[in-house]
């Protein structure tokens, strides 16, 4: 962090900066699709860290974190479209959500804070699960979220009169909606990944770890454990909140399906899987988890078509098959993650001292 | 003020049928060394517990600093000044040694979510204050060297070391020793002795359990036995050494 503006680091950063203003434009040569795909993975990227707060910081294990995605992305969908006849502007929206997804994250931390561990995994499971049924059945008596049928015709994210949909002309080029979208993503990864890294140096973010290390010496230097447990679950509730607004605005639909367990648990294993607690870790097991079973999807035909000369096995299944033996690979040869943090590789590698009872 | 820093009233606590602590009544001074002894299960670490608030007291309770010590509040006896180790040395594993000492500095600061991520002034000075604290207190211990590895890997010296600089970081009244010289040769413990006697000149009160007899007589001003969950005696070490319920307690008799 202290010499980040020495020469090497100022060219390091100029050349990301580069290929992140060049990448929606490389990866759209294989089709708007493509650029859509990347988006997700930005999205993801959110959420990771978002969970990263709760499970990677605090040692928190929860595995109904894409509720508080729900949450957001419903509030959004409520807030801007026909269904309620409401058209918030963005600037009053995103806070909400955040704010809304904050509030549920403090309602299920609350009751559970004595939980740990297997104990806690469950009831957040259970959690996650409730938000989801509560959505799909929340059309009668009174119509709320209209159920499985899902809303639609949800607004974009408009800045005064630029909308984010539809392709038109920004500073003379003709842009995608998606890539629009794709800056802005950008824009807000990079305010949600200085937040993170400084969160994680501060005060707060000492107290989350030492509570995930022991939480009785925590409680013995004066820590308030259940406070700033609660601080953990809201501010990753509120990351979550975020990227379910963000998410509701670029499809312009949401429905309970999109927040079943299977993506709480995807994004809990991009955290597991890039390196719990560490930044850059949890971004690159975000966008790869988020690409590789798109890859999957569009190699697993044409290299069984070029093996075989037939389809033997069903795409869809073999592409799950490969990314879960993928999955058990990494964590065979690399238990920290793909890129853990240097205490932890070290802490992986070292045998500690061994304490005298 | 008074004299008086630490007042237990009659704190009784007991597992099931087993009485841990009976009506146990004793009082530290403000600015002594004050040892409690007693054979293995005596209760010290049930009165330890108690008195950080870890344990609910099944009756009876503290004064401490005239506040009365709320029991199940962990966090408030460490805002209130009391500082503790631990038996088996309770560090935070995987933050480095700097690190666990900053954490100390928790409870005296007060940066919250806003100051972290906007880092105005207030926040960046605060930071830079806890660093430098933390710093100096690795180097009261004597553990400035070892201020980036990782708490575990550190000798078990060290460790104890690491803990007692981790509880000055509160900025104690009183500072709770839980047998600090357990497992420690003859030359660390030495070398403990006059870290205590350090920690007492700077005008903290050190509340000492300890199993090392000749440690307790040699350090502290006044010594309490406890045995079987009562207290036995309270007194200067002098008089307690000389004790017959203590030669007992201790040699069986």
């Amino acid at each position: 962090m202290k010499n980040w503006l020495s020469p090497k680091s100022m060219t390091g950063i100029a050349l990301i900066a580069i290929a992140l203003i060049v990448l929606p434009h490389v990866v759209g040569m294989g089709g708007q699709a493509w650029v859509r795909i990347l988006n997700f993975a930005i999205l993801y990227v959110f959420l990771a860290l978002g969970l990263n707060i709760v499970v990677g910081f605090a040692g928190l294990l929860d595995l109904g974190y894409i509720a508080f995605y729900a949450v957001g992305a419903y509030c959004w969908a409520l807030l801007a479209s026909p269904h309620f006849g409401l058209h918030f502007p963005v600037w009053a929206i995103l806070p909400i959500g955040a704010l809304m997804a904050c509030v549920f994250g403090v309602l299920l931390g609350s009751p559970t804070l004595k939980l740990r561990g297997d104990y806690l995994a469950i009831v957040t499971l259970g959690f996650g699960e409730i938000i989801r049924i509560f959505l799909n059945n929340l059309n009668s008596p009174v119509n709320i979220t209209n159920g499985p049928q899902g809303i639609t015709l949800i607004d974009p994210v408009k800045i005064g009169d630029f909308s984010f949909a539809g392709t038109s002309q920004v500073f003379g080029m003709t842009m995608t909606g998606p890539e629009k979208y794709y800056y802005l993503l950008v824009a807000l990864a990079l305010l949600v990944i200085i937040i993170n890294v400084r969160l994680q140096h501060s005060r707060i973010g000492r107290a989350w770890q030492a509570i995930r290390e022991d939480e009785i010496a925590a409680k013995a230097v004066g820590i308030n454990t259940r406070n700033i447990k609660l601080l953990a679950f809201a501010m990753g509730a509120s990351f979550g909140g975020i990227a379910g607004g963000i998410f509701s605005a670029m499809q312009g639909f949401v429905s309970p399906e999109s927040f079943s367990l299977i993506e709480s648990i995807m994004v809990l294993a991009m955290v597991v899987l890039g390196g719990m607690g560490h930044i850059p870790g949890v971004i690159l097991g975000a966008v790869l988890l988020t690409f590789l079973p798109e890859v999957l999807r569009y190699a697993v035909t044409p290299v069984q078509m070029a093996l075989f000369g037939k389809i033997l096995v069903d795409p869809e299944s073999l592409r799950m098959l490969v990314f879960g033996l993928a999955l058990v690979l990494v964590m065979r040869f690399k238990p920290a993650g793909l890129w853990p943090s240097p205490e932890r590789s070290r802490e992986l590698s070292e045998k500690p001292v061994e304490a005298v009872k | 003020m008074s004299n008086i820093l630490l007042q237990a009233n009659a704190v009784a606590k007991h597992f099931g049928g087993v009485k841990a602590l009976r009506d146990v009544s004793l009082s530290i001074r403000r600015g002594e060394v004050y040892g409690l002894i007693g054979p293995n299960g005596a209760g010290k670490t049930t009165f330890f517990n108690c008195m950080t608030g870890l344990y609910i007291p099944d009756g009876g309770g503290f004064t401490f600093d005239g506040v009365t010590l709320q029991a199940d509040a962990p966090h408030r006896a460490a805002e209130l000044g009391i500082a503790r180790t631990f038996q088996n040395i309770r560090l935070f594993g995987n933050m480095t040694a700097l690190e666990n000492v900053m954490v100390g500095r928790h409870v005296r600061t007060k940066a919250g979510v806003f100051g972290a991520m906007f880092l105005n002034r207030a926040t960046r000075d605060e930071e830079a204050a806890i660093r430098q604290r933390a710093v100096e207190l690795l180097h009261y211990v004597d553990i400035a060297d070892r201020a980036d590895d990782l708490a575990k890997n550190l000798s078990y010296g060290d460790q104890r070391r690491l803990e007692i600089a981790r509880a000055l970081a509160t900025e104690p009244k009183l500072l709770c020793l839980d047998e600090p010289a357990a497992g420690m040769n003859a030359t660390e413990t030495e070398e403990l002795r006059v870290l205590i006697e350090g920690i007492r000149k700077d005008g903290t009160t050190v509340l000492l359990i300890e199993h090392d007899v000749k440690l307790v007589m040699g350090l502290c001003d006044r010594v309490a036995v406890l045995d079987y969950g009562a207290l036995v005696i309270e007194d200067v070490p002098a008089v307690v050494q000389k004790d017959q319920r203590v030669i007992e307690a201790y040699l069986g008799a």
